[in-house]
């Protein structure tokens, strides 16, 4: 049995898991290319209205090792969206540090040594399913020809090829979703940032896109942040599920799920007992060991 | 007749059958009577079949009220025998319609002429300061303000002031009437399309690190385009009814405006009609020109 059900994580479990943690040991600042993701005493506090301050992020420790999946999972505000901002650099935390592959976010964002997925797909609805996906090969000068073989690729690996002369208007959600992940992918990222993407769609298209994602994700050996606010699509995706709070955001938990090579999860798997087992570690991360699992979810948690 | 864009804007979702519908009634001068719509809409149901069968279901009803309604107000004028200063019959319009061709198309032209120089200057007027305002908020907030003023200037007001400083030989002054009164819709459209960039577009364009070019030329100038060309279409409609309406308080004697105030002038009742006809005839092929141009750029929306 591969998980470890209810395991503290290594990292500080307490309210507000400030600098000293086990993981600041690791060299941070000097990280090497193992590690796609640094994150060191990251802050981040909005100005609201009339000189009010918001902490959405306080005090947080993560890293995310090269070719780990790991969600980050928690209710509405826990500041998961904008730990994953900053991570890409479209956003700037008010403190701490963050590193992609040992660079500073910032640097890491001009050498797109990521790619990114939002919960809209965020498709240009000028331009045909073909022309979005050459999108970032486009600005950064790819020329034409290399340009048309690499979106044909895409194309064959989202199952989208009889679809490139289309317009997004003309497709689906889950169709949509698929074209922002090919584009997504279409610089061979390392490192895959991934906001709520399948938030928007029906449950069988969102559990056909979810094992679809762990196959490209087996074929192209990318590390993958993942932002999500349901427990089972955490589970079944994850290497490492990553649990946050709000109010202040931070992250109160980290459970490792490892259900095995990403290649070799099926569709059986989410009948799997091992699957089961680390849903409800999750859950009792998420609820406080006090809730009961059979009250479902809580605190605006999504237990599909 | 500027009823026609606000009727046409509000039409403009709606399948083409109340469109067309909407626009011929429009354009014609005739109310259109509320079951219009449906028996058309019965007749294309029943019908199906291909394009040209829809084609033809969609056009002919919206003629043949026409004809009907034509033929109707010819034989009320004949037989309650209405003067023409009251009424011209339609057949006494086509008759002059038919023997001044020549001078309807001319006045036509001069006018349309007009219309388009000051559609074309108010839009690059209007784009550029448009562009200017989206980039500069201060900048925005001096141009507010006059765009308003300039939005409620009556071309009444305007145009003999302009025939007085420009000569009344000149065309100069319809044209800066025109392009007035087709600057405010494209600015403000305009305006409103520059900052309709969608949050997530411009996310991508940062994670892509994108150049402030290349993010104005894959997604500002594209997402502002629709918006561009909807602000066409309404301006072209006021920049043919500016041009017209200016010629009747001065200013050379070409044009659709003078024509038929002379012509009513001397009594020719009929004449005069017939040079409204051509006014029809422009207004609609400005405003089916502009529609069809915003149809194709806002094609996959």
């Amino acid at each position: 049995m591969s998980t470890s059900p209810s395991t503290p994580a290594p990292e500080s479990t307490s309210a507000a898991g400030t600098a000293a943690s086990p993981a600041t040991a690791t060299p941070s600042a000097t990280a090497d290319a193992t590690e796609a993701v640094v994150a060191r005493g990251v802050e981040r506090i909005f100005a609201g209205a009339k000189g009010a301050e918001v902490t959405a992020l306080t005090g947080i420790e993560l890293t995310v090792r090269a070719g780990e999946f790991v969600s980050l999972i928690g209710p509405s505000g826990c500041g998961k969206s904008t730990l994953l901002r900053l991570i890409a650099d479209l956003d700037e935390p008010t403190a701490g540090v963050i590193r992609v592959f040992g660079k500073t976010a910032r640097q890491a964002r001009i050498d797109q040594a990521y790619g990114i997925a939002f919960q809209q797909a965020g498709l240009l609805p000028w331009r045909s399913v073909a022309a979005n996906v050459e999108l970032p090969l486009q600005l950064h000068g790819i020329g034409s020809a290399q340009r048309r073989t690499r979106v044909a690729e895409l194309l064959e690996l989202v199952g989208l090829s009889d679809f490139a002369g289309h317009y997004p208007d003309q497709l689906s959600g889950g169709m949509q979703q698929r074209v922002a992940i090919a584009r997504s992918l279409a610089e061979q990222p390392r490192l895959l940032l991934m906001d709520e993407p399948f938030g928007a769609l029906d449950e069988m298209t969102r559990e056909r896109m979810q094992t679809e994602l762990l196959r490209i994700r087996a074929e192209t050996g990318a590390a993958v942040v993942f932002v999500t606010h349901s427990i089972p699509e955490a589970v079944y995706l994850s290497d490492r599920v990553v649990v946050m709070s709000p109010r202040p955001g931070r992250i109160t938990d980290e459970v490792d799920v490892r259900l095995g090579d990403a290649a070799d999860r099926g569709e059986d798997l989410r009948e799997d007992a091992a699957f089961f087992a680390g849903v409800t570690a999750v859950r009792e991360a998420l609820h406080g060991h006090e809730a009961a699992p059979a009250t479902g979810s809580a605190r605006g948690v999504d237990v599909r | 007749m500027s009823g026609l864009p606000d009727s046409a804007v509000a039409t403009q979702p709606t399948p083409p059958r109340a469109d067309g519908a909407a626009a011929v009634s429009g354009g014609t001068g005739t109310p259109a009577p509320d079951d219009r719509g449906g028996t058309a809409a019965r007749r294309r149901r029943r019908t199906g079949g291909g394009p040209l069968a829809r084609f033809a279901a969609l056009v002919l009803p919206p003629i043949a009220l026409f004809v009907v309604l034509v033929l109707l107000v010819e034989l009320i004028v004949v037989s309650a025998g209405i003067p023409p200063f009251v009424l011209a019959s339609p057949s006494a319009i086509l008759d002059q319609l038919v023997q001044y061709a020549p001078q309807v198309l001319a006045a036509t032209l001069a006018t349309g002429l007009n219309a388009l120089i000051g559609l074309v200057i108010g839009a690059v007027i209007g784009v550029l300061l448009a562009i200017a305002a989206s980039s500069l908020r201060s900048v925005d907030g001096m141009l507010a303000p006059i765009v308003a003023a300039v939005a409620v200037v009556p071309i009444v007001a305007l145009a003999p002031v302009l025939y007085t400083m420009f000569g009344s030989t000149s065309e100069v002054a319809r044209i800066i009437i025109a392009s007035i009164a087709a600057f405010v819709p494209i600015f403000l459209n305009t305006l409103r399309g520059l900052r309709q960039v969608r949050p997530v577009h411009r996310d991508l364009m940062r994670a892509y690190a994108a150049s402030s070019g290349q993010q104005t030329r894959f997604v500002t100038i594209p997402s502002a385009l629709p918006h561009f060309f909807t602000g066409l279409r309404i301006a072209s409609s006021l920049a043919v009814i500016s041009a017209l309406v200016a010629e009747y308080f001065g200013g050379p004697r070409a044009g659709l405006g003078s024509a038929i105030t002379t012509a009513a002038a001397s009594s020719a009742y009929a004449r005069a009609w017939a040079f409204v006809i051509g006014a029809i005839v422009l207004g609609l092929v400005f405003f089916a020109l502009t529609t069809l141009i915003e149809r194709i750029a806002s094609r996959h929306r």
